[in-house]
């Protein structure tokens, strides 16, 4: 799994700030806004990373060439029988429990019928009456830019069910190929409450979901491969009515941003129809988001309630679940993102640190094992969020992937912290540390850097650099005392910057002001 | 209690060894009335192959002559493999006895395949002209293990397209005729196979069966039908008509072959999340020699006849047929008492409303965009309904809209859910009969062969036919179906078969008393007229 991607959440949010939302142009409609409230709920369908699809023991590799991991079971040959991979299960319940939701001892799966050429059985395996896990609520911390603040998000419910093909749609439209590398995959169909109320709300519900599912193991999490997708059901009211809007779905988007930017859009659309008497042209419908544009175009208009004819699957034996089997789940889940976050707060850690480390569980896994170590919290979380994660950057490479081991960064805190090194030879050594490897030990003995803090020895030093300096000696004698700087320097150059500063200024400024 | 008055038939019993009987109650005696009980041709088989009195050669080259001679007239086959195959198969066999290595259970034994149990070497089309020419890329798991104790398929069996028929009459291709009576149906759905068993076109046969598919035509033609319980045998690899009631089951000339057959195809597969993990027991052993067995070898038996199944309705000749089975099996020893299962009538609308809401979903595959007949139009609707209105016969596009519909928004709850209600209440009624009874007994249909075309526009009583057999299927049960008289009609008499049914994973117990009751069975001789002159067996 891979630990980041290119951004974090909080990181597309602050372009999110930057862009303004197309109906913005007035104060006066930013007033008009103000009179309403927006009602958001998502569905996210998270693809889950088991070895082998749900019901076949083909492979899934995202980008892989068409129809190469395909087999008569995910193809819907005549003759051809799913059988249940209990890894679904297993996630299904890690995700429930994390969701901290009411698990059904007895579900069952049920068939989803509608034909389309990517779904090759013309149903689809799912759960409809009777979901593995509802009933739950996810904790998420709004990041500072803003506002910051603590919301619990409700989850309806959770269920199992199985991704459908592709459609590859050819340059000039006259025919589509269907890929089925997909067909099969393992799903998780997550649905919240309604209780979101901004896009930047939602964006971080989204996120929040995926820490979860990365800290669980259970999915990589990736929206640009799809492997977790939000579908956003919006509508609007004047503050104060309690029935809701018509709800609007929107669909296709592929980051955070877009997510927050969609339902930005979709406000105001909403808003200025209902502000302006035409609340009749809010019509329940799914919307498209267009990344280029930036707005939601109409994709169909739903003409009453599809029926699915849903029955239960009677290919697959019902889905029972021990209180035993559960516990030894529960027993085995590692501290989840919520969990961590108020842990480091009690740590002392501010805010924006505690986002920022427990944003990636890779991060966060790092910073644990340097503070095992013994290090000091806060200057642990300073290296990693600074000079770490800009290494990081530039170079694009994870935590797991850069050559420093927490051991070591506990080390060089040490270092610095008990006096062998200064804070900038610190530096040094941990761009080494990150590029290649080693010990802090090593490279301070290899390259002779431990400082010099022998009093004897620095005097000596500064003796020599006032004697090799006699003219700057005087003007600073004739009151230039600007030029301190100039002998630290100097003394530094001589000792290669390993003279301890605190007591080289002192000696220094005593051997100056001395009147020999 | 029934009427216990008939002579006692049992072969070996001291006080009948004199008495001849017939069991034949209105048309003349089709053999000889000594004829011998039915051998086992699998163990005879392995007998002549071992002690290298035949080979496989040999016995393959006899089977595929009558098989080219009887074909034209009964049309049992969609697909014969060709003769060169066979033999090779045949030839490897024949040599591997020759270096005395070890050969499978099933060695040399040629087997039909009913056409809607996956074949990767043959086309498999589900009786469909929308899978015209389809071959699958996998074997059936019950093919796989056929061929793995050295069977050798023949071909594939004719049947009611998708298994919705009891006829062949609902077959994309062909109608095969009853070898008794080439005017009559064979039943159905696996028509193909019954009559392909009875003609000794092949040794023994794989049907499926969904709601008597297997014991109808078993008993229309006059051979063995075993319906395992569901689980039993993998389902991987046949076609699914209904997924909940689709069984594969065995047919063959005689007790043992059945129930050899279902040893070595039955047993836990990871592809089929159904299958039962039940160990298999070793029905072979209950196949006990009529030497050594005692004059009332079934002493203890507590069979329970089903009033509901001979009462109106049902013709009187397979009645009378049905009871004196059941006073043989007296004459055996069984304690027989009359059961009555009230909820009896309740499960041909069950099971037709259960299997025609499963099959909707289960057809919708068949949408013309991967494999099978494709007809392309201009959008996707037009390819969906283009390829489905000219692959599809009526009888499937009935049995997809009365499912669809029973599955719709606002009729579920008045269709599927109370079915599954009903079918729930008929499964404990079941259960409580065969806590009494070791098992229960009814025809296996309610009458004899009909003539072809008979009831091709009279969908309703051809559903009514199926009466006997469906509520098995809604319990899931074992039942094995027994040809045991024969009633007038055609040149040598019409066979009937009654049914047994057992408790769930039972089979040992309906093998072994069909066993029984087929050994001690004088003067009935279940070989058809087309093969009369040329089959001894």
């Amino acid at each position: 799994m891979r630990s980041t991607e290119g951004q974090t959440a909080t990181q597309e949010k602050q372009q999110t700030q930057l862009k303004a939302s197309p109906k913005k142009e007035s104060a006066k409609f930013e007033e008009v806004l103000k009179n309403y409230e927006a009602v958001i709920g998502i569905e996210t369908h998270v693809q889950l990373s088991t070895h082998t699809k749900a019901f076949c023991s083909c492979p899934y590799n995202y980008g892989a060439q068409p129809n190469t991991s395909i087999c008569p079971i995910c193809m819907g040959l005549p003759g051809a029988l799913p059988v249940l991979n209990s890894k679904v299960i297993e996630y299904g319940v890690k995700v429930g429990l994390a969701l901290n939701c009411k698990l059904s001892l007895s579900s069952k799966f049920d068939r989803k019928q509608y034909f389309y050429p990517d779904l090759p059985k013309g149903y689809q395996i799912s759960q409809f009456d009777i979901p593995i896990a509802s009933g739950g609520y996810l904790d998420v911390d709004l990041p500072l830019e803003f506002g910051g603040g603590h919301r619990k998000f409700g989850i309806t419910r959770v269920h199992m069910e199985e991704d459908a093909g592709k459609l590859l749609h050819t340059g000039n439209g006259s025919f589509s190929q269907v890929d089925l590398n997909r067909a099969g995959v393992p799903l998780l169909e997550i649905v919240s409450e309604p209780d979101m109320r901004t896009g930047i709300e939602a964006a971080e519900y989204a996120a929040e979901l995926q820490r979860l599912v990365r800290y669980l193991g259970v999915s990589n999490g990736n929206m640009q491969e799809g492997s977790l997708r939000c579908d956003v059901n919006i509508s609007i009211r004047p503050i104060g009515q309690l029935e809701f809007g018509t709800k609007v779905e929107i669909k296709n988007l592929n980051s955070f941003s877009s997510v927050s930017r969609a339902i930005d859009f979709e406000i105001s659309r909403q808003v200025l129809l209902h502000s302006q008497g035409q609340a009749n042209q809010i019509v329940q419908e799914t919307r498209l988001w267009e990344e280029g544009a930036q707005k939601t175009v109409t994709m169909r208009k739903k003409e009453g309630l599809s029926d699915y004819r849903y029955f239960p699957e009677p290919d697959l034996p019902g889905v029972t679940l021990s209180e035993e089997y559960i516990n030894g789940i529960r027993d085995s889940l590692p501290e989840l993102p919520e969990m961590k976050r108020r842990r480091y707060e009690k740590l002392g850690l501010s805010m924006q640190d505690v986002l920022f480390l427990a944003n990636d569980i890779n991060v966060a896994a790092f910073f644990d094992a340097t503070i095992g170590t013994g290090a000091d919290v806060k200057l642990a979380a300073n290296w990693i969020m600074g000079d770490i994660a800009a290494y990081m950057k530039n170079e694009k490479l994870s935590i797991n992937d850069i050559k420093l081991t927490p051991k070591e960064l506990g080390e060089l805190i040490a270092s610095i912290k008990g006096g062998t090194i200064s804070g900038k030879i610190g530096k040094e050594i941990l761009f080494e540390l990150l590029a290649k490897g080693g010990t802090v030990e090593g490279l301070i003995k290899e390259k002779d850097l431990v400082q010099i803090v022998d009093p004897a020895e620095i005097e000596k030093i500064v003796d020599k650099v006032l004697a090799a300096n006699p003219k700057q000696l005087e003007q600073y004698r004739g009151g230039k005392t600007k030029l301190q700087g100039f002998f630290a320097g100097q003394i530094m150059k001589e000792t290669k910057g390993k003279a301890n500063p605190g007591l080289l200024n002192k000696i220094l400024v005593e051997k100056l002001n001395a009147k020999s | 209690m029934l009427s216990s008055a008939q002579t006692p038939r049992l072969l070996r019993s001291p006080t009948t060894t004199t008495t001849t009987l017939k069991c034949l109650h209105s048309s003349p005696v089709p053999a000889s009335a000594t004829a011998p009980p039915p051998p086992s041709q699998i163990l005879t088989t392995r007998k002549s192959l071992l002690s290298r009195q035949t080979s496989a050669v040999d016995l393959a080259k006899s089977f595929l002559d009558r098989l080219r001679r009887t074909e034209p007239h009964l049309n049992s086959f969609l697909h014969v493999s060709p003769e060169e195959v066979i033999l090779k198969q045949a030839e490897e066999l024949d040599n591997k006895i020759k270096n005395n290595e070890a050969v499978g259970p099933l060695a040399g034994v040629l087997v039909g395949v009913k056409d809607n149990i996956c074949t990767y070497d043959m086309p498999s089309t589900a009786g469909s002209r929308l899978l015209e020419n389809y071959r699958p890329p996998f074997d059936a798991t019950a093919v796989r293990k056929m061929r793995e104790s050295g069977a050798i398929v023949v071909g594939k069996t004719n049947l009611d397209e998708f298994g919705m028929g009891s006829t062949t009459e609902g077959s994309g291709y062909q109608v095969t005729a009853n070898p008794w009576d080439l005017s009559r149906v064979p039943g159905g759905s696996s028509g193909g196979s019954a009559a392909a068993v009875s003609s000794r076109q092949c040794m023994v046969a794989l049907g499926s069966d969904t709601g008597g598919s297997v014991r109808q035509p078993a008993s229309f033609c006059g051979v063995v039908g075993l319906k395992p319980t569901y689980g039993r045998i993998s389902r991987y690899g046949l076609v699914a008509y209904a997924s909940s009631l689709d069984v594969i089951g065995c047919f063959g000339s005689s007790v043992a072959d059945a129930g050899i057959l279902l040893h070595t195809i039955s047993g836990h597969d990871k592809f089929d999340a159904t299958s039962s993990k039940r160990e298999v027991p070793d029905y072979q052993s209950q196949f006990v020699a009529m030497d050594y067995l005692e004059s009332k070898p079934l002493k203890g038996v507590r069979v329970g006849v089903i009033r509901e199944t001979l009462e109106n309705g049902v013709d009187s000749e397979v009645i009378s047929s049905v009871r004196d089975a059941v006073s043989h099996l007296e004459d055996l020893g069984c304690s027989v008492t009359e059961v009555s299962l009230p909820s009896f009538s309740l499960g041909l609308p069950a099971y037709y409303i259960l299997a025609s809401s499963e099959s909707s979903s289960n057809l919708s595959r068949y949408d013309g965009v991967r494999y099978g007949k494709q007809v392309l139009g201009d959008e996707l609707n037009s390819l969906y309904g283009d390829s489905r209105a000219q692959g599809f016969g009526s009888e499937v596009k009935m049995r997809i809209l009365m499912g669809t519909y029973a599955l719709s928004a606002g009729y579920y709850d008045a269709y599927y859910k109370r079915a599954q209600q009903v079918r729930t209440i008929i499964r404990n009624s079941f259960k409580e009969a065969l806590d009494k009874n070791d098992i229960l007994i009814s025809p296996a249909a309610p009458s004899v062969a009909y003539k072809i075309g008979e009831k091709k526009n009279d969908p309703l009583a051809m559903y009514a036919g199926d009466i006997m057999t469906v509520n098995v299927n809604l319990a899931g049960l074992p039942a094995l179906v027994l040809p045991c008289g024969f009633v007038g009609g055609g040149s040598a008499g019409l066979p009937v078969g009654f049914q047994m049914i057992g408790a769930a994973f039972d089979e040992e117990k309906l093998l072994k008393i069909g066993h029984i009751f087929e050994q001690t069975l004088q003067g009935c001789s279940f070989i058809p007229p087309i093969i009369a002159d040329e089959w001894t067996s």
